[in-house]
């Protein structure tokens, strides 16, 4: 199962940019503001047709593909939390199941359970807090049960627990084999809870691998411009500016 | 069935044999046959077609604003509605008979959505770009034919002519008969037969215009079914009874608070809101003692303009 930007280019956001990503791991985009990271998510989403190059979804060029089937496999969340009608959260999540063309109850459940919001269900989306509206726009992409996890800073409006669990969700979506892929400000998300990080500057990529081997505080300098050096264990990392 | 269309329904069956009882000449115990003419002939295709009209307006504007995302947008944002106007205007003023009027009219909504496909239709495919320029090269359109409209009714030979544009275009139901039922029916189911498919994807389009395509929605389908359906519900509409304001801003407020608030859950129950409404409009009209007989689009903006502004002051204080 994989996903692969090939060369992709699009004009003024990202330039020649080519990354295999492979399922069964948590991919962890970053890189400072304007660096081209959402362009990245929404290209590999299919939401963007290249100016030059290809996206592959298992060889497959991506804008290709009907419509409907790569909705099945590739879930998309986007920045912010747009929602226009003020619906039950039961329908936000049932959303997901669009591209399956049902409305079925368990894998809804299931993604309210996971996010910890099945005491939702019932409740009208725009009474929500922003933490709780993430986590019922998030539950809407698992519950379609994608085999890739596109996600732009979903930890952007969570509190610590919330954080953690939704990490712990995507790290076990990984682990039962969906690719997730996440846009994240936060360095030390990043360096504790990915498996590859992708670092991108000005529709570049710099670098990609290992959290350890790429986020060292010498690229952090180069990259972000910022003195910082790592404290704590391994998956206990945090980062203190120097 | 939903509650809410339910509820509409059922509404609708009781007002419909009511208001064929509503109008000047009264009826007597035991029907004579020149009642029962009245009643088949002129009271019950008028009925009926406004049954029609409305559910094409009232079904068009929950699909108008489900699109845009804003609770203020009326199926006159397309323009198709002042095209279909200017065609009828332009025959009126031909001197045309009366059988070519309706024809004219759905002549101009064709030429005002196909001018809508030439502006607009080629957008890129970006995000979110797509709605505003369909938005704005509607508001053109129905400035253009609002202009056109106006320089027709300047150019009007005789007073007569005149007053037969102007009352054409304040919108009314006198005197139509089955021959409008049977232009207008079949062109309205269609369009909200079109309407009803795009149902999926204007739920979708809550969460944005990013999230629906990655649910699957194809921005350039949604958007054809949708300018097919309002173009042969709003224009079937006009050709038949003229212009009829606020029936599609209205009809899905009222619906609204009745349903679970999901654009695909309001189509129906504001189709038969809509029907209700302008049938008990036009009922209205008939009933009142007056010495001259209202405009149907009279009435209804009487109806529609305070409604409007009192859902301002409500937005003004929160969302509805």
């Amino acid at each position: 199962m994989t996903l692969e930007a090939r060369e992709l280019s699009v004009p003024g956001r990202l330039e020649r940019v080519t990354l295999p990503l492979r399922g069964g791991r948590v991919t962890a985009i970053c890189g400072p503001n304007g660096a081209g990271k959402s362009t990245l998510l929404q290209a590999l989403a299919g939401l963007l047709p290249p100016a030059a190059g290809t996206v592959l979804l298992d060889g497959e060029p991506l804008c290709a593909l009907d419509p409907r089937r790569r909705a099945q496999a590739v879930g998309y969340l986007p920045q912010g939390a747009e929602i226009a009608w003020d619906v039950t959260v039961r329908s936000v999540v049932a959303l997901g199941r669009m591209p399956h063309g049902d409305r079925a109850d368990a894998p809804v459940a299931a993604a309210l359970a996971a996010m910890d919001a099945a005491h939702l269900a019932e409740r009208r989306v725009l009474t929500l807090s922003g933490g709780e509206r993430a986590r019922v726009l998030l539950a809407r992409v698992l519950a379609g049960e994608p085999r890739w996890i596109l996600a732009d800073e979903p930890l952007a409006a969570l509190d610590l627990a919330h954080r953690a669990a939704l990490m712990r969700h995507l790290r076990a979506a990984a682990e039962g084999g969906a690719g997730v892929v996440v846009v994240l400000h936060d360095l030390a998300a990043a360096m504790n809870e990915a498996d590859e990080v992708v670092v991108l500057d000005r529709g570049r990529l710099v670098v990609s691998g290992t959290p350890e081997a790429v986020l060292s505080p010498g690229l952090i300098a180069r990259v972000w411009h910022h003195d910082a050096v790592w404290i704590g264990e391994a998956g206990h990392r945090a980062l203190v500016g120097r | 069935m939903t509650r809410a269309a339910a509820v509409f329904a059922a509404a609708l069956a009781i007002a419909l044999p009511l208001s064929l009882l509503a109008g000047r000449g009264g009826l007597s115990a035991p029907v004579s046959a020149t009642e029962l003419l009245i009643l088949t002939e002129l009271r019950l295709p008028r009925a009926v077609l406004a049954v029609f009209v409305g559910a094409g307006l009232g079904m068009a504007g929950a699909a108008m604003q489900g699109y845009l995302r804003n609770p203020l947008a009326d199926p006159g944002l397309f323009g198709i509605a002042p095209g279909a106007a200017l065609g009828a205007v332009t025959a009126l003023l031909a001197g045309a008979p009366w059988w070519a009027v309706p024809p004219a009219a759905l002549a101009g909504a064709a030429a005002a959505m196909a001018l809508l496909a030439l502006v607009a239709g080629r957008t890129p495919p970006g995000l979110g770009r797509g709605i505003a320029l369909f938005t704005l090269a509607g508001l053109m359109i129905s400035s253009l034919a609002g202009a056109l409209t106006a320089l027709v009714i300047s150019l009007a030979p005789n007073a007569f002519v005149l007053s037969e544009i102007v009352m054409w275009l304040n919108g009314a139901l006198t005197d139509r008969s089955w021959r409008e039922v049977a232009i207008a029916a079949p062109l309205i189911l269609s369009g909200c037969a079109l309407l009803l498919l795009t149902a999926r994807a204007l739920d979708a389009l809550t969460l944005g215009e990013a999230v629906a395509r990655s649910l699957g929605v194809v921005p350039g389908r949604l958007l054809w079914l949708l300018v097919a359906g309002v173009g042969l519900t709003v224009g079937a509409g006009v050709a038949v009874a003229g212009i009829i304001g606020f029936v599609g801003l209205i009809v899905p407020h009222l619906v609204r608070p009745l349903t679970d608030r999901r654009p695909s859950a309001l189509l129906l129950p504001a189709a038969l809101a809509g029907g209700l409404l302008v049938l008990i409009a036009d009922t209205a009209v008939r009933i009142l003692p007056l010495m001259v007989e209202l405009r149907l689009g009279i009435v209804l903006s009487f109806i529609g303009a305070p409604f409007f502004l009192w859902l301002l002051l409500r937005l003004r204080r929160g969302w509805a």
